[in-house]
């Protein structure tokens, strides 16, 4: 992150302002991938009209940052008219999206509406492995010349692959595939429980042992040893340390209004089709509760020896049941990157060790 | 002849407390510009002339002509050069 980032952030944060959001304008798709955590059906979406009130809202409340997302954006109509005005208020527009349904047209549109970047998500550089995926036979064909079609133009695409058992061995070839195509590539080992509560997608994540291999590839962290160093001494410092930006700096806007503390805490807050956006950003209690954590007070991660280089992500810990409760993907990538077992992991082996004493 | 400096539509911008964010569409870089530079910023508005910006330097910020003149010129054209407003002989 640049300096002038970081003190933005800071600023940000001091001054109470939701630097980013991001809003989804939809949760249908064209495609149907195994690990979404979406229900696809339309329960009563914003209306052009009321996503335009929103992002005024968000504009003179200082957001700079705006990711538009879904659910798939271009399942709107509409959704160049979204993007014109959110252009219009200057936001700095990040699109995700699978592209597959960016042609030529709205490429231009998409150069000439001026986004600062386009998220595609890609699982696979081998159709067989991504199609299975996404459940939409020639998407990754579809996907790729969208691609080619941005980058033509000048816009910048990032290429998001989310790792599962599935696709886990085809990253190398993702990346590949990246290079070729001139743009950016990212990698995510965190596949998201169902809003509605729904774990069981967990299981299509990768295993402990491909987190580890993923961890000590020196072509994605760089230099291992920095990378998978043992944690920081826990000091006061650290105890103390704001946790990450959900409520303090950036939130996230639901297709039916609802307000979260980010895309990954489905923790209400309030909805904007009831209230003014700023009057949930400020007065939510529930906005206001998740603002208040402080490693320090967290029962089982402040005893823990990764807390002050841990990724804990209080969204996957409230999924969990608890949002000051330890974060276990995150138990397992503290784990992976350092062979260092968390808290956590050495609480849940001994309530085992006592069950089985039980049985015994 | 005067010349009209017009922001450029590409960019992202925000104040943020009492500073100007901008984002360059080029290289995705950040700006972040002082009261003095948010001013000059705001009034890039294509229809309003360097001489006129000079002149509203002057006003707010007490500086003698010549030195906000310079001052606006290699500011302006600072921005110019990251593609963050662009110059036109005609008012928009
Ligand atoms: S750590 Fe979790 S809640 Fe925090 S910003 Fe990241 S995804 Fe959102
Ligand atoms: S490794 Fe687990 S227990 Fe330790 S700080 Fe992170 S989330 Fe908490």
């Amino acid at each position: 992150m640049s300096a002038l980032l970081q003190s933005m952030n800071s600023r940000a944060a001091s001054l109470n302002i939701p630097l980013g959001v991001q809003l989804d304008v939809t949760y249908r798709c064209n495609e149907r991938c195994v690990h979404c955590y979406l229900d696809h059906d339309d329960h009563g979406e914003m209306t052009l009209e009321e996503i335009r009130g929103v992002l005024d809202q968000l504009a003179a409340a200082g957001t700079f940052f705006l990711t538009l997302s879904g659910g798939e954006v271009l399942m709107r109509r509409d959704f160049f008219d979204i993007l014109e005005h959110a252009r219009k208020h200057l936001f700095c527009v990040r699109i995700k999206t699978n592209a597959c349904m960016i042609g030529e047209k709205q490429a231009d549109r998409l150069r000439d509406l001026g986004v600062e970047s386009i998220q595609v998500s890609i699982y696979s550089h081998r159709p067989e492995v991504h199609d299975a995926i996404t459940k939409l036979p020639g998407s990754l064909k579809r996907s790729i010349e969208a691609i080619r079609r941005l980058k033509a133009r000048g816009v910048k695409v990032i290429i998001a692959n989310v790792l599962m058992a599935q696709n886990f061995g085809d990253y190398p070839g993702v990346r590949l595939l990246a290079r070729e195509l001139g743009v950016e590539s990212t990698i995510d080992p965190t596949i998201t429980p169902k809003m509605d509560g729904d774990r069981s997608i967990l299981g299509l994540g990768i295993g402990i042992g491909e987190l580890k291999a993923v961890m000590h590839d020196e072509t994605l962290v760089g230099d291992i040893a920095e990378f998978c160093a043992p944690p920081p001494p826990v000091d006061s410092d650290v105890l103390d340390e704001l946790p990450c930006s959900a409520s303090h700096t950036y939130c996230y806007i639901s297709p039916y209004g609802d307000v979260f503390p980010c895309v990954q805490f489905p923790l209400p807050t309030g909805n904007v089709r009831q209230q003014a956006f700023l009057d949930i950003w400020r007065y939510s209690p529930a906005m206001n509760d998740v603002r208040s954590i402080r490693p320090r007070e967290l029962p089982v991660c402040s005893t823990c020896s990764h807390v002050g280089g841990c990724t804990r992500c209080p969204g996957l810990a409230y999924m969990a049941g608890d949002m000051r409760g330890p974060s276990v993907q995150d138990c397992e990538k503290s784990y992976a990157r350092t062979g260092i077992p968390s808290a956590n992991m050495m609480l849940r082996a001994a309530v085992r060790h006592d069950l089985v004493q039980i049985h015994l | 002849m005067n010349v009209y400096p017009a922001r450029s539509n590409q960019i992202a911008a925000r104040m943020l407390g009492d500073e100007m964010m901008i984002m360059s569409p080029r290289d995705a870089t950040l700006f972040s510009l002082n009261e003095a530079g948010a001013l000059i910023w705001q009034s890039a508005d294509g229809h309003t002339p360097v001489s006129e910006i000079v002149q509203r330097v002057c006003q707010e910020f007490d500086v003698e002509p010549d030195e906000a003149r310079a001052d606006v010129e290699s500011f302006l054209s600072e921005l110019a050069g990251h593609r963050i407003l662009n110059f036109t002989e005609e008012a928009q």
